[in-house]
């Protein structure tokens, strides 16, 4: 095992499944020449060539169009698109066609893609290199959208992903590339998508959360241990498909349950989570299901005393911790 | 001595073109055939039989003579939903359109899910499409792309109205198979309408061929109720995009004589001068009377012909309607092929 971020890990899964797999290619802006926004394709043009790193046209809607056609013709891109703040000229794209084809095509075409793009805010971003665009995509059957927060599940599950016979959507908070350090095996693994992984066992409360707010959420956990709560943290890593089992498990066993989620409150992925709790966990529940997210404006602002304002902190997962131990 | 001529010309630009006897009447057959169901299927709306249509009438010989410029069964070819006669000449029977328009359980493009006009066959590489104009464009460059990047001798074809050459993905796909050289063609019929907007009202352009000298690729116009002219179109942008040279836009000119769906009624847009007027243009009555000229049909041929197309119509019909519908539970299956594996 050797200790790697989240960007090493994941500049190693695409190489390795580049050199595994003739039919997977990485497109987008600036993957090529310049070895990605955040280096993730670093040396590949170089190592790989024109064949299989090809730099796109600034174009999201062609970047996701045209890997959806070769897809459809027997080959595994991997689209990349440079900040999910600009995915959405690629939504026509993604939600009616990508997530569509197999629907609509009697199961005849299906669209082995991932689109890869990094997302979240608290690297001073400004409103368009800070969006959460999970909900987006999760509200769209047809699509799988994974969003890993350690190096060892980026580098599986992106494994995964790209062998996936369906659109996969990649979310990498963009705050954990150099941050967030970890084992990772050498060579070959997978890891499965639509499974969640206890971070942290607990019996007093469970939170449930994944990306950057994983972190933090075990930074609180940590310290509420110090005042005498136990509390369980699970990481999502799968948003679609969502491991409804393990959740299940959890809330019945600690019976309050707090969701941590850094895109704004309203009808975030946390509001999902508390209809599922609300309908299928009511009679374990002891306290009201709480969340803590970004108040609801439009993006992150790019001063950082307003952007970490916005941004929930392990201080204010600690006090909605303390108040549902307390109810 | 007019016609003399005309038909010294066909003879020596059907030869030329590969074409035998056996091939002309072939497309003659598509695209009566094509007229037929159309028809057919829009009497099955008026009875309250069929919910939606899209109609290729006034389309067929541009349809038709695409896919003879291609080479069906090696190429891909990507429609739009008025291309109900793209879909007949790459080998699906009327039967197949009348499950669909009926969404049946058999319906063959999409087991009943899509409104009629969305053909689909992984077996006749016919690529399914969506009702979103224009995306379907971006597809096609695509599956162009992952031809050549396997060195496979395939090109791929793909279809569009002239309402789509407004969005950015008809720009965006142009652009990007033009870097790439990519053997791709981009097929506009060009029926001067989207929906109910004329042209003039869609760009100042007169030929959409013109947009594609902004990408560096040759653009070619070609009259579109003639069927001949597009196969030579086709076939040439086909020859020019395995020869590695890259994408052509071809626009063929044709008129629509139906309105743009069931939904609609062209009535309200356009005068009955106008339409009459179109409708003297028929490439099927014109490429018929064509045939009849140069000897290759004759009126009792041709007839025959007509009258085995019908018949079999109307057993495509009354088979179709006593095909099961679909189950209900089938709402829920093939969303995924990962649970299907």
């Amino acid at each position: 095992m050797v200790e790697k971020t989240v960007l090493e890990a994941i500049k190693d899964g695409l190489a390795e499944e580049l050199e595994r797999d003739d039919s997977v290619v990485i497109m987008g802006e600036d993957v090529g020449n310049m070895g990605g926004a955040f280096r993730a394709t670093e040396g590949f043009l170089a190592r790989y060539g024109e064949r299989q790193i090809i730099d796109t046209p600034l174009a999201e809607t062609s970047i996701v169009g045209i890997a959806i056609g070769m897809a459809v013709n027997g080959m595994r891109p991997i689209a990349e698109i440079q900040f999910a703040d600009f995915m959405f000229p690629a939504y026509d794209q993604i939600v009616n066609e990508a997530a569509k084809f197999r629907y609509r095509s009697n199961g005849e075409f299906s669209v082995p893609m991932v689109m890869r793009t990094p997302y979240g805010a608290g690297i001073h971003g400004g409103l368009y290199h800070s969006q959460s665009i999970e909900v987006q995509l999760a509200h769209i059957p047809g699509l799988k959208v994974v969003a890993p927060s350690t190096p060892y599940d980026a580098k599986g599950l992106l494994k995964s992903s790209i062998r996936d016979p369906d659109p996969v959507m990649f979310l990498e908070h963009k705050r954990t590339y150099r941050l967030i350090k970890g084992e990772v095996p050498e060579g070959d693994y997978t890891l499965p998508i639509g499974q969640a992984d206890i971070k942290r066992e607990g019996s007093d409360l469970t939170i449930l959360t994944y990306g950057l707010m994983l972190h933090f959420s075990l930074e609180a956990a940590e310290e509420l241990a110090g005042e005498g709560v136990s509390v369980e943290v699970i990481d999502l890593r799968s948003l679609l498909p969502l491991d409804k089992e393990t959740i299940m498990e959890s809330v019945k066993k600690t019976s309050k349950a707090l969701i941590v989620y850094e895109d704004n409150l309203t009808l975030g992925y946390g509001a999902e989570l508390s209809a599922i709790l609300a309908s299928e966990a009511f009679e374990y529940l002891d306290g009201p299901v709480m969340r803590v997210a970004s108040p609801d404006i439009p993006s992150m602002p790019f001063h950082p005393a307003m952007e970490f304002e916005a941004l929930p902190n392990p201080a204010k997962i600690a006090d909605a911790l303390r108040q549902l131990a307390a109810y | 001595m007019v016609v003399a001529r005309v038909t010294a010309d066909v003879r020596v630009s059907s030869t030329d073109l590969g074409l035998s006897s056996t091939d002309l009447i072939a497309i003659y057959r598509e695209m009566f055939t094509a007229r037929a169901v159309s028809e057919r299927l829009w009497l099955l709306g008026r009875q309250g039989k069929v919910y939606f249509l899209v109609s290729c009438e006034g389309h067929e010989a541009a349809q038709v003579g695409s896919v003879y410029g291609m080479r069906p069964g090696t190429d891909i070819f990507v429609p739009y939903y008025r291309d109900l006669a793209v879909a007949l000449a790459l080998g699906s029977d009327p039967i197949d359109m009348v499950l669909h328009a009926l969404g049946k359980s058999a319906d063959p493009y999409s087991g009943g899910r899509q409104l009629p006009g969305h053909y689909s066959s992984r077996e006749r590489n016919i690529v399914s499409g969506s009702s979103c104009v224009a995306t379907q464009i971006l597809h096609g460059v695509g599956t162009a792309f992952a031809s050549k990047y396997r060195g496979e001798d395939v090109a791929s074809i793909t279809y569009f109205g002239d309402g789509a050459t407004s969005k950015g993905d008809f720009h965006e796909a142009m652009n990007f198979a033009a870097v790439h050289k990519l053997p791709v063609v981009f097929f506009c019929e060009n029926n001067g309408w989207a929906i109910s907007v004329p042209q003039d009202k869609q760009m100042v352009v007169q030929d959409i061929s013109k947009k594609a000298e902004g990408y560096g690729m040759p653009g070619v116009s070609v009259d579109g109720m003639n069927v001949l002219d597009v196969v030579r179109a086709t076939r040439d942008a086909r020859d020019r995009a395995l020869r590695g040279e890259g994408p052509t836009l071809i626009e063929a000119k044709v008129h629509r004589f139906s309105s743009h769906s069931s939904n609609d009624d062209h009535r309200r847009y356009r005068t009955p001068e106008e339409l009459a007027a179109e409708r003297e243009a028929d490439p099927v009555a014109r490429y018929r009377g064509l045939l009849i000229d140069i000897s290759v049909l004759d009126e009792t041929r041709a007839t025959a012909i007509e009258e085995d197309v019908m018949n079999a119509l109307d057993d495509a019909v009354d088979a179709a309607e006593a095909s099961p519908d679909p189950t209900p539970d089938s709402a829920y299956t093939h969303i995924y092929s990962s649970e299907e594996v």
